[in-house]
């Protein structure tokens, strides 16, 4: 069995004190570092790139695989205890994990995410361990026209991330798409809508809108309400651990969620952050069980199903670059860098001529997500006392850890003033009822959007049916008509279920 | 004409103003061709897609009945002010002023925004967030961030 004598090739290599420590180490900076607001692990691996040069390859890359799942697992802990997504994948968390957390269960939320995502590291390292070859035909087959589709499938299920309007939520989308075309057209170099400001000309961060809309402006909101009213917090926090019926509820859609990450995280270019939208919208549309709590109001099935779709796909998404030499994403762009420091050219030779580096990065990151769950279980203790602490004495703190890090991304006041902005903005939208998680997925999806709808158009000499003739992109094309169709549907089904209950 | 859902009417108002300011932006740069889409050619779509469908809700909020008519209520201007307010200042003095003064400030007029203000609570909170923000940015992550102001470090 290759597979069998591949992995214990690769623990092997992992399981020595010295790569263990690393991958402990890797963990735990980037879990310390991921929990402070603004510091994503594409900062995090920036940061601790220079002290990793000393390194030999292999503990380099085991430790920064450390990193990228702790600041990952960081984020989405800041995500359930303050409502500040610390990184894009982690929006879809917030919604139900700080819904969680404002009724006491925060620790079942963390948990939930801390246990999913370690079931879907344990499938994903199984899946590129076997699978790595054909998955990677898999993401061959994609041109632009399947990009772009698939992009507008992924921007139609982020419909569901909102519980108001359909015609809002996919307003917000676009609304989204247009705040993300502020930057400079990547294909003619012309600065877009920057206002002669040469901050603009590079985008407005993703952090800047995350903290102003999610954290400043839920504060003002928070602030906005009489004292007697508001109730950020319950006093009474039940348990640090999910209950039977959250393990019966959670666990199925752990399943799910694993499955669809380890598919779409294949895909370079968004797949894994993909992935999380895509869990989020299916979890939504399984039937509820009875006993459920509804969406948004902080179902478990909404922590657990997008955190293990997107570790599943964090996972999986290191197929293309050790297979093809593409980075998915930014993290993987600096691994790429990292692994060409130490003269090795990424691609599919890595494969045959460092099988070692190859196993051991695989086996590897299945540790990181072992030592992930080691460290964080104990620590979802101390994250729950920090929730007691008295609301007037915790939102300065909030404001001070979001300000810091919203200058520290370009040490520059500019991005500051943004998150103030967006502050402004996002408590507009709170008073308007336009959902703010919708705006964030059009933001980030916006660019890659554009550029592949603008290079499918060019292959194709301006013909726009290429996205409905190629087949794979048709497909795409009519899930997405579906899905609206789908969406649509809930209204008429809840209708019948309350014509249901009089006729009882 | 009666507004039947305030909030819907305003955000459609909203979405229609943007919509068309971004399209109107758009003109500025070059089209191209579906062939060869140009600068324009996404942002003018979506701005043009935009407006329309805040003129869906608009019109929805001025023809649907909705019970209480959805209203906006009034408006938390002093935290609305107050902490955007703080921020921005806080952008400009971290620079200028550096941590040790820029950081105490924003805690305090932060504190100053909620209902329960009590000074010796928020001075302790200020110094205490002050030097937890130095041990882990400046001395754990060793961020380059200015820590006194600028005329005294010089």
């Amino acid at each position: 069995m290759d597979l069998i004598n591949n992995l214990m090739l690769g623990f092997g290599v992992a399981f020595t004190l010295q790569n263990l420590a690393y991958a402990f180490g890797g963990a735990l900076l980037g879990t310390l570092i991921g929990v402070l607001p603004g510091l994503g692990p594409v900062a995090t691996i920036a940061m601790l790139l220079p002290s990793i040069y000393a390194l030999d390859a292999t503990p380099a890359l085991i430790m920064l695989a450390g990193i990228y799942y702790g600041a990952q697992y960081g984020g989405s802990t800041t995500a359930i205890l303050i409502n500040v997504p610390g990184e894009s994948s982690s929006v879809v968390t917030a919604i139900d994990g700080y819904a969680m957390a404002r009724k006491g269960r925060a620790g079942a939320a963390l948990a939930a995410a801390g246990l999913g995502s370690f079931f879907a590291g344990c499938v994903g390292t199984i899946v590129i361990a076997a699978f790595a070859p054909p998955l990677t035909e898999l993401a061959f087959k994609f041109g632009p026209a399947e990009y772009f589709s698939l992009m507008v499938l992924g921007l139609i299920g982020a419909v569901v991330l909102a519980s108001g309007s359909l015609v809002k939520a996919i307003a917000m989308i676009l609304l989204g798409l247009l705040l993300g075309q502020i930057n400079t057209d990547v294909i003619s170099g012309v600065p877009r809508y920057s206002f002669d400001i040469p901050e603009l000309t590079d985008g407005i961060g993703f952090v800047a809108i995350a903290m102003g809309v999610f954290g400043f402006g839920e504060i003002i909101a928070n602030l906005g309400q009489p004292a007697e009213k508001r109730e950020v917090f319950t006093k009474d926090v039940k348990g640090l651990w999910p209950t039977a019926a959250d393990f019966k509820h959670g666990f199925p859609a752990v399943l799910r969620g694993t499955a669809l990450g380890s598919i779409l995280g294949v895909l370079p270019g968004g797949g894994a952050l993909l992935s999380s939208f895509a869990a989020y919208t299916l979890e939504k549309k399984m039937p509820m069980k009875p006993g459920e709590v509804p969406f948004g109001q902080g179902n478990i099935r909404g922590v657990a199903g997008p955190e293990s779709a997107n570790n599943a796909g964090a996972q999986t998404s290191f197929i293309p670059m050790l297979t093809l030499g593409i980075p998915p994403n930014a993290v993987m762009a600096l691994m790429v860098g990292a692994m060409t420091i130490k003269g090795i050219q990424p691609g599919p030779q890595v494969m045959t001529s460092n099988p070692e580096l190859f196993w051991g990065l695989i086996a590897s990151m299945w540790v990181g997500n072992a030592m992930l769950v080691i460290l964080n279980l104990p620590l979802i203790g101390i994250w729950i006392k920090l929730l007691t602490v008295p609301y007037r004495f915790l939102f300065p703190a909030i404001m001070v850890f979001c300000s810091i890090g919203l200058y520290t991304l370009n040490n520059n006041a500019f991005d500051v003033y943004m998150g103030a902005g967006f502050a402004v903005v996002g408590y507009a939208f709170y008073k308007l009822g336009c959902e703010p998680a919708p705006l964030l997925l059009g933001f980030i999806l916006g660019p890659m959007m554009e550029e592949n709808l603008r290079r499918a158009l060019l292959l194709s000499r301006g013909d726009w049916f290429t996205f409905v003739s190629r087949p794979l992109s048709g497909a795409l094309l009519l899930a997405a008509l579906l899905m609206v169709v789908v969406v649509m549907l809930p209204s008429i089904k809840k209708k019948r279920e309350v014509a249901f209950k009089d006729a009882d | 004409m009666k507004i039947k859902s305030e909030k819907d009417f305003w955000s459609g108002l909203m979405f229609i103003v943007i919509g068309a300011a971004f399209a109107w932006g758009a003109t500025n740069y070059s089209f191209g061709s579906s062939a060869r889409p140009g600068p324009a050619y996404f942002p003018f779509g979506l701005g043009i897609l935009m407006s329309l469908l805040g003129a869906m809700i608009l019109f929805k909020a001025l023809t649907f009945e909705v019970q209480g008519g959805d209203k906006i209520g009034p408006w938390a201007w002093k935290p609305l002010i107050m902490i955007t307010g703080t921020v921005a200042i806080f952008g400009w003095m971290l620079p200028h002023m550096g941590m040790v003064v820029a950081l105490p400030i924003l805690v305090v007029v932060a504190a100053l925004a909620g209902d329960e203000f009590h000074w010796g609570e928020v001075l302790a909170n200020a110094v205490l967030l002050t030097i937890f923000s130095w041990l882990i940015f400046v001395l754990g992550l060793s961020l380059t961030i200015p820590l006194w102001p600028s005329f005294l470090a010089n």
